[in-house]
């Protein structure tokens, strides 16, 4: 597990749509890159033909009855946004927005 | 001095009427006034906690039905939603916002009774072992205001040990809940994954979050796991089994139980106060017919690296809701929507934004393999050696952390930080219950925590363990606390 470049760092930020300063991408390289190192070891542990765990427990799908309930209120659910108009979220054009 | 009562204690009094719960909460807020301002427990305050504990009184008064909870004032981690109060799970990316609904442990705490006087500060959503990545304030540790309170959950730990609130719900992913229990010497309990619904808890590590209780006893902690658990609709992953009056299983009994002691767990850079705290703990079960037997985890060293692989890639999943536009921090003048998602999630602190990165690294195509299945095959075989060891024990009896409460600012860098999370991980990658109680204090007068694993939803024994260890070996209340 090599050390992380400056290139990965930007590259990883940008999949996680994090906007970072110059230094705190400084920061990212140095600090994941000793985080990753430190982890190296795992590597070394045997794990052929053991099955990835993605619950501790045991569990079953639930599935409920197709039966309407009720929900929040429109109004209720968008009270919180940022941008709104009316009852929809208002959002920086995606088509012809330079994207 | 109504504030040291335990919340039992509180809920019989309010009970039998020899205290009104209006007059139990108002004295709370005077205290939490005078003492919060130094402590930096809370967050915010919920304004309506005089009104419904009011309600109670009343309803006492007309005869009506009480739950078990009825008045005594209770306090939330803030990344507990809370309809009508500002809830932020100590992040400027939530600053301000006024949740829509209540977390499902918050209506259960209600429908008993509880009166939820406000919101504990923490690490920012959760992320952190000493509540020092909080944005918003730093949160001192009761039994030294140099010291750190621990974390995550640290503005619930010390508002508990602070006498600010008769207990508090706490969040645990990688020991969240017990580490800051055993740093501000109170009992700190995290259920069996399932146990508790998480429905209204702010994601962090879906796999392994779970809320659980903070409390000065041994005797709450059961109550108010009475309260909160059981299956709920909202939450997919809580099980569908019977919630046990956990309070019975307090008998003061542990003639034959079989304590599992880890050597992984007594290895290494431990504090020799530590160690002798653990030793008295192990001695108080043994005189009273308990046996000791050696077990080991042989997977133990490898809980660290696999969480911090597992929790932030989870992490890196769940906080990718917080782009700008539904709620939450937003830069509304951005010019496209990858610049809004972008430059809204720069209000995230440092430590998240680390772990988002690192999860992001990890989840990457091409990278799956090496880093997070890899940590879930190594999350397997953690759960096969306590499957091994519960074969021959009942429960496993561990140091909660290496050390006591550290100073602030004293670990410089990340790793050294996530270190102090290294004997409450494995418990979250197994999905056990685990708790935390006080069993001493350091040579420098600060609490230290014995930590109790169990099996799967066997609760009841690792409570019943503690409160024998609670009564030999209690510590009190930190001194210069009126």
């Amino acid at each position: 597990m090599p050390a992380l470049t400056r290139k990965e760092v930007e590259e990883i930020a940008l999949l996680a749509r994090l906007h970072l300063e110059p230094d705190e991408l400084a920061r990212m390289e140095t600090e994941l890159g000793a985080i990753l190192e430190h982890f190296a070891a795992l590597a070394e542990v045997p794990t052929d033909g053991i099955p990835p765990m993605t619950h501790a427990v045991p569990m079953d799908l639930r599935l409920r009855a197709d039966e309407p309930a009720p929900s929040l209120p429109v109004g209720e659910a968008l009270a919180a946004a940022p941008a709104r108009q009316g009852d929809v979220f208002v959002v920086p054009a995606i088509i012809g927005g330079g994207e | 001095m109504t504030h040291w009562l335990s919340a039992s204690e509180t809920a019989a009094h309010i009970a039998s009427g020899e205290l009104t719960a209006a007059s139990a909460v108002d004295a709370l807020l005077g205290r939490i006034a005078s003492v919060d301002g130094e402590l930096g427990a809370f967050l915010a305050m919920d304004p309506r906690a005089h009104d419904a504990a009011a309600e109670i009184d009343r309803r006492r008064a007309a005869g009506e039905p009480q739950g078990p909870l009825a008045g005594v004032p209770i306090a939330l981690k803030d990344n507990l939603v809370t309809r009508g109060v500002a809830t932020t799970a100590a992040s400027k990316m939530l600053d301000g916002w006024i949740p829509p609904y209540d977390a499902t442990v918050v209506d259960k705490l209600r429908a008993a009774g509880a009166i939820i006087v406000g919101k504990l500060n923490c690490d920012e959503f959760a992320m952190g072992s000493s509540t020092e990545n909080s944005a918003f304030k730093r949160t001192r540790n009761p039994w030294d205001a140099a010291r750190v309170p621990g974390g995550s959950s640290g503005g619930s730990a010390a508002a508990v040990a602070a006498g600010l609130c008769a207990g508090a719900l706490g969040t645990d992913t990688g020991g969240s809940i017990r580490q800051p229990a055993a740093f501000c010497g109170v009992v700190g309990l995290k259920p069996t994954y399932g146990r508790v619904s998480r429905w209204g808890a702010i994601a962090f590590a879906s796999s392994l979050d779970q809320i659980g209780p903070l409390t000065r006893t041994v005797e709450d902690a059961a109550l108010m796991l009475e309260v909160i658990a059981g299956l709920d609709p909202r939450d997919e992953t809580s099980i569908d089994a019977p919630v046990p009056r956990y309070r019975d299983a307090l008998t003061g009994d542990v003639a034959g139980l079989r304590v599992g002691i880890p050597h992984e767990y007594y290895e290494g850079a431990i504090d020799a106060d530590v160690r002798g705290a653990l030793e008295r703990a192990k001695a108080v079960l043994v005189e009273r017919g308990a046996e000791v037997v050696d077990i080991t985890l042989p997977h133990t060293q490898h809980a660290l690296p696999a969480y911090y692989i597992v929790a932030p890639a989870e992490a890196s999943s769940n906080l990718a809701r917080y782009d700008g536009i539904r709620f939450g921090h937003a830069a509304t003048d951005a010019k496209s929507l990858q610049d809004r998602y972008m430059r809204s999630r720069a209000a995230f602190g440092t430590e998240v934004k680390r772990r988002i990165m690192l999860g992001t690294y990890a989840l990457r195509s091409g990278y799956y393999e090496a880093y997070y299945k890899k940590a879930q095959q190594i999350r397997t075989l953690i759960k096969r050696d306590f499957d091994k060891a519960f074969q021959h024990v009942d429960v496993v009896l561990t140091p909660t952390t290496p050390t006591p409460a550290f100073a602030f600012g004293a670990k410089a860098t990340p790793i050294e930080m996530y270190q102090a999370d290294v004997f409450t991980l494995a418990c979250n990658l197994a999905g056990l219950p685990g708790i935390s109680v006080p069993c001493g204090l350091s040579g420098d007068g600060l609490p230290i925590g014995a930590q109790l694993l169990g099996k799967p939803l066997d609760e009841a024994t690792i409570l019943r363990t503690a409160h024998v260890i609670e009564k030999v070996l209690g510590i009190g209340h930190p001194k210069g606390l009126a």
